[in-house]
């Protein structure tokens, strides 16, 4: 029987009882589009966060004190005290010919007010490398002046939001605010930008970090962001700034470094586990229109009992007629598959309509997926009812009517 | 030519086993016309059946044009019941989707013939039969003598050396009967061997060689 002829027969006899095809599409449609928003949803989720990150700025490297591995020798007896970051481990960073910016952070929450107005706000002490390191830019003013780490003047840069909330729509450049017990002028105003990763910088106030550090009071840094100069040289500015610390602390490896693609890679690694789950877990939804197109092709076959009996007596050995009735199930399946694609994807396109910011699309490969997903399930779930249909006794299928 | 040897055939019913067939021994040359006759459960329709392989036997042999048929596996069974045999029913057994001209071409369809040609030996033969002008009409568009026309049309399409027909008027009007019954009796004539389940005397009457079956066995054969 020529191939053709095989898709026709099989669409004849699905086009023949259309309530029962009707069934079946929309189970496997549901199917299909459950698994492939689901992993499509998954997948936007990773991209956003891996975007997210990637607009921190690139060939990062963050520096926080104290070791987070464990090196498996036994536990010290006296106890290990990690050195605090200091301001001058920061500076001796700068002397590294793969390090091109360093910008020092001490991060805490003070008060800030303006007359009568009074806000709780985050208090970044930096440096004016700050600026290119977070790939941050100003709406008025300038950032913090470049100089000396260790000196400072009482100066700041508030974030978007702050401006908004300290000064409504007055002028803000030139202003004094109160942080704390001291008065700072408001030197700029950085330009609006989104969140990333929940560290709203348009909430934050920055000053330099010396006076940060009076301003709370520590010697200790938060961390230490370094820009290496290229991406290859990443793995070398990793090396110099271990090296040179460890140096500057009598010999004890006592930071973590973390660099900024190994943070992506990581993220990268959860989310598409994630997906995979969630993936999985519609597929039981696949599982539920392969039984039912099982059930479904089972009912056909005992209805076509005759039609079948008929076929043997044509000359259709076995394998023919489990061919035409897998077939049959396979091009309902595939039928779904594009109509469950169809659906997900109109389903996605509503909600990046009200979800402009998450940048969601449907997964290059889902169509694939869908296919091979409703091509399979269609085959496994069509072999017990073809088998069947072929196994009829001719005579015994022709005798009743 | 159709050589059956100690042909048994048994059902099993609930507890009881049924002898549908007992050594039934039978033999037509190419081109009879016979006629099979008997009271109902008298295993005619099962000597049918087995003749036309749509039933295997419990023993015995069945050697058809010189092939031993007992011995064949499903696809080579298959294959005779394509090439050798063609069935014509009392319930026509039409696919109740496909038109006149689709039923027709049916066989060749799953056989692997080529478009061209199928098309070409389908017109033929509906014209042949009279029913040219209701090729593209579904079964349930058709007279039942028209619907069995098709069915004969579509048992002759491959040119089978017999023609197995089950009570072939029993859903048919007189007229119509007669009609079909001349049909097939012009197949006959052109040397298809004519083998025909019936209880209508009247029917059995007019076939050359009468067989009487009774309980499973041949109770009388007037031509052998």
């Amino acid at each position: 029987m020529h191939f053709r002829d095989i898709i026709l027969f099989s669409m004849q006899a699905s086009t023949a009882s259309r309530g029962r095809t009707i069934l079946m599409l929309l189970a496997m449609a549901i199917g299909v589009s459950s698994v492939i928003l689901l992993i499509s949803l998954g997948d936007s989720a990773r991209r956003y966060v891996i975007d997210q990150f990637a607009s921190l700025g690139t060939n990062l490297l963050i520096v926080l004190p104290g070791r987070s591995e464990t090196t498996g020798g036994p536990p010290p007896l006296l106890g290990e005290t990690p050195r605090d970051l200091t301001l001058d481990d920061a500076i001796a960073l700068t002397q590294s010919s793969v390090i091109r910016r360093v910008a020092p952070i001490v991060a805490g929450s003070a008060p800030v007010s303006v007359r009568q107005l009074e806000r709780e706000m985050i208090i970044l002490g930096s440096s004016a490398e700050l600026l290119e390191v977070r790939r941050l830019s100003m709406n008025q003013g300038n950032f913090l002046p470049p100089g000396d780490l260790r000196r400072g003047e009482n100066v700041c840069v508030i974030g978007s939001g702050g401006k908004q909330e300290l000064f409504g729509n007055q002028k803000a450049l030139g202003q004094w605010v109160r942080i704390g017990d001291r008065r700072f002028r408001v030197i700029g105003v950085l330009a609006q930008i989104g969140v990333s990763l929940g560290e709203d910088m348009s909430e934050v106030v920055i000053i330099p970090v010396a006076v940060a550090q009076s301003l709370f009071n520590t010697e200790s840094l938060f961390r230490i962001v370094v820009e290496a100069t290229s991406e290859d040289a990443i793995a070398r500015a990793k090396e110099a700034v271990l090296s040179i610390i460890r140096s500057r602390h009598e010999g004890e490896d006592d930071i973590t470094v973390i660099t900024q693609d190994a943070v992506l890679a990581t993220f990268n690694k959860i989310f598409k586990a994630l997906t995979m789950t969630v993936g999985g877990i519609a597929a039981i939804s696949l599982v539920v229109a392969g039984i039912m197109i099982m059930n479904i092709m089972l009912v056909a076959v005992s209805n076509r009992r005759a039609e079948i009996g008929l076929l043997k007596a044509l000359g259709a050995p076995r394998h023919q007629i489990m061919g035409l009735f897998l077939t049959e199930s396979a091009l309902l399946s595939i039928a779904g598959a594009v109509l469950g694609f169809l659906l997900a994807y109109g389903t996605m396109e509503l909600l990046a309509g009200f979800f402009p910011e998450y940048s969601l699309a449907l997964a290059l490969w889902s169509p694939f997926i869908a296919a091979s997903l409703a091509l399979g399930t269609g085959i496994v779930f069509g072999v017990m009812p073809a088998k069947r249909a072929a196994m009829l006794e001719p005579a015994l299928a022709l005798s009743r009517r | 030519m159709i050589r059956l040897q100690q042909i048994q055939r048994v059902f099993q019913v609930g507890e009881e086993e049924v002898h549908a067939l007992r050594n039934v021994d039978f033999s037509a040359d190419k081109g009879e016309y016979i006629a099979i006759m008997g009271p109902s459960g008298s295993g005619k329709s099962t000597l049918l059946n087995i003749i036309g392989l749509l039933d295997r036997p419990d023993g015995g042999t069945y050697e058809l044009d010189s092939i031993m048929t007992t011995t064949l596996n499903d696809r080579e069974q298959a294959h005779v019941r394509r090439h050798k045999i063609g069935f014509v029913f009392q319930f026509f057994h039409l696919v109740p989707r496909l038109t006149a001209e689709q039923n027709v071409e049916l066989p060749l369809v799953l056989a692997g013939v080529d478009k061209d040609e199928r098309h070409l030996r389908v017109r033929e033969t509906l014209g042949a039969f009279g029913i040219g002008d209701r090729a593209r009409h579904r079964p349930d568009q058709l007279s039942g003598g028209q619907r069995q026309r098709v069915a004969i049309a579509r048992a002759t399409i491959m040119k089978p050396s017999v023609i197995l027909a089950d009570e072939p008027t029993g859903n048919l009007d007189r007229a119509s009967g007669n009609d079909v019954v001349h049909i097939l009796e012009e197949l006959n004539r052109q040397a298809i061997t004519l083998i025909m389940v019936t209880h209508d005397p009247e029917l059995g009457e007019r076939a050359k060689r009468r067989i009487k079956m009774v309980d499973g066995g041949i109770e009388e054969d007037t031509g052998s």
